[in-house]
């Protein structure tokens, strides 16, 4: 650990490195300002300023208990019940931090997806329609097709087509990841957040997932939180690395796992600590 | 000094023989009892209504008072149970000095001896608020008795629903109460519903909470009559209602019928058979119910 602090301070070396997305040229869907994340007393994450592309996958990567699911958790507000979220979040010009957004609203635009596959013990369709129908949809042709297209999307279409009234329960764990994915698309959302969406899967399902982002990107504007680099390296279009609760370096993704500018990173990203 | 397979092999003797004993204890218990009792059940002991003074008298009303009584107690504490139980577990911030006053008060109402919350009940019901011996009266102290327990087994119910359920339906916009309704509950209703038949298995085998509240008289009933507010109707919530664990009480308390002992041995055996009735209905309801709030088809 002495090591590593040493080297932030290398005086040849930049601190910190912050791709500068150019507003005109790149569509921003998301962007964060001046977060800081409080758990108690205890400040876990600052000085992470970031802009999402739009249609793009963005990734996270960091040592554990560098922050980065505590920033991913805080753009939706997931972590309002335990934390105290200060600073700015934008999306479509508005902050969604601030405190007279309507969260569920908002969340209907910004989809999460978690580590474990969390479906409701309800059955298939139902899974995906349960929201829709909270949210007053009411029209059953309207929701087969939702259910229909959106698992289509996660990939998983043809593997529970002939039974959409089974338990969710009674899908393997690649599947249920797989449909908890499709209902967080079946809300239509403009983003989707994952908090490490295959780590808890084997080689074959995980790989069914990285398919299935890397066709949703055309839709949705992707955050995935990481700790498989190869993954981020092999599907996102931009990578983010955390370290003790800062964002260390945001760039595209080839460039951080080629030339990253941080020693920081260059250490992280050939596995020498983490 | 034994090596750890000997030391293992050992501890897991010693346990096996501790387990074996309590089920020696339950099946010495439940053999008595039936083996007492059961000689004694008729078609006629199970209807019949009871005699003071000669022999050959049945339990009919006392088995249909403590059938109606659990279901009037049902009634009114499992929704009070289900609403204290989600607010504990779903809404009350789990650090703050209310909940925890709460929680206590909760506590020390299941940690008070049943013939207390009678006493207080004949009271408080029976004479302040001139309800009389009646299954109202009995009702409402049965829920003081019975209420904390439900209230923890629905708490404790919820609370093994994973937050990944609660965090699923935050994250598709759904309010908490949404979440809670359709999601928590669903899912937590098959352990909620065996605790609710469990708790109504000691409910129904409760006698000293009642003696005082709902009675020690059987008064004649008119099964023919269901008009609730007719003194003879079975439905009538103010007349008084022995119950039949109150029954087997007074019986061997102060019965002066011939065929006492054999009386109280039969109604213990209905009592004993009803309350493992209870238990087994209650295994195979959360199963069943289960695997139908699981699937559509």
């Amino acid at each position: 650990m002495a090591e590593e602090q040493h080297l932030i301070f290398d005086e040849e070396q930049p601190e910190r490195y912050v791709y500068d997305m150019d507003e005109t040229k790149h569509e921003v869907a998301l962007s964060t300002k001046d977060l800081q994340v409080f758990y108690g007393d205890k400040l876990a994450l600052q000085d992470a300023d970031l802009k999402f592309e739009r249609y793009k996958i963005t990734s996270l990567i960091g040592a554990s208990g560098s922050g980065k699911s505590t920033f991913l958790r805080s753009l939706n507000r997931m972590n309002d019940s335990v934390a105290t979220v200060k600073g700015n979040i934008m999306y479509r010009g508005l902050d969604i931090n601030s405190q007279d957004i309507d969260v569920y609203e908002m969340r209907k635009h910004i989809g999460m997806v978690f580590q474990r596959p969390n479906p409701f013990a309800k059955s298939i369709s139902d899974n995906i329609t349960f929201a829709l129908k909270q949210h007053g949809m009411r029209d059953k042709q309207q929701l087969d097709e939702i259910v229909e297209t959106s698992l289509r999307q996660a990939a998983l279409w043809d593997e529970v087509k002939d039974d959409l009234g089974k338990s969710a329960l009674s899908l393997s764990g690649g599947q249920q990841q797989r449909l908890v994915i499709a209902r967080a698309i079946a809300m239509n959302p403009d983003i989707l957040l994952m908090d490490e969406p295959s780590s808890a899967l084997d080689p074959i399902s995980s790989a069914k997932i990285e398919d299935t982002l890397m066709q949703l990107k055309e839709k949705y504007t992707i955050i995935i939180v990481t700790h498989n680099m190869q993954q981020a390296a092999r599907i996102s279009d931009y990578t983010a690395f955390f370290n003790s609760g800062k964002l260390v370096e945001y760039d595209l993704t080839r460039k951080i796992f080629t030339r990253p500018k941080v020693q920081l990173t260059i250490d992280y990203v050939n596995g020498n600590f983490g | 000094m034994l090596n750890p397979k000997q030391a293992d092999k050992i501890a897991s003797a010693i346990l096996y023989a501790i387990a074996g004993f309590v089920i020696l204890i339950l099946a010495a218990l439940l053999g008595y009892i039936l083996y007492q009792g059961v000689p004694h059940l008729s078609w006629h002991f199970l209807t019949a209504p009871a005699t003071a003074f000669t022999a050959g008298g049945g339990i009919g009303i006392q088995l249909f008072n403590s059938l109606y009584l659990l279901v009037i107690t049902m009634l009114i504490s499992f929704p009070i149970a289900l609403g204290a139980g989600i607010y504990l577990n779903e809404y009350a911030n789990k650090k703050s000095r209310a909940t925890a006053l709460i929680r206590t008060a909760i506590e020390i109402l299941s940690s008070l001896p049943s013939v207390v919350v009678g006493l207080f009940g004949f009271l408080l019901f029976v004479v302040q608020f001139k309800l009389g011996f009646s299954i109202l009266s009995g009702a409402i102290s049965l829920t003081f008795f019975n209420l904390p327990l439900l209230t923890r087994s629905v708490e404790e119910s919820l609370r093994t629903i994973p937050d990944l359920q609660r965090e699923a339906g935050a994250a598709l916009g759904l309010s908490r109460w949404e979440t809670v309704g359709h999601i928590i509950l669903p899912a937590a209703l098959p352990s909620i519903v065996t605790g609710v038949v469990l708790s109504a298995g000691r409910v129904f085998g409760e006698a000293a909470a009642l003696i005082y509240t709902a009675g020690q008289s059987a008064p004649a009933l008119d099964f023919t009559d269901w008009n609730p507010f007719n003194v003879s109707s079975p439905l009538n919530i103010m007349r008084p209602a022995e119950t039949l664990a109150v029954h087997i009480w007074k019986v061997n308390s102060e019965g002066i019928m011939p065929d006492a002992a054999a009386v109280s041995a039969g109604s213990s055996a209905v009592l004993i058979i009803a309350v493992l009735l209870f238990n087994f209905f209650a295994r195979y309801l959360s199963g069943v119910l289960f695997k139908r709030l699981t699937a559509t088809k």
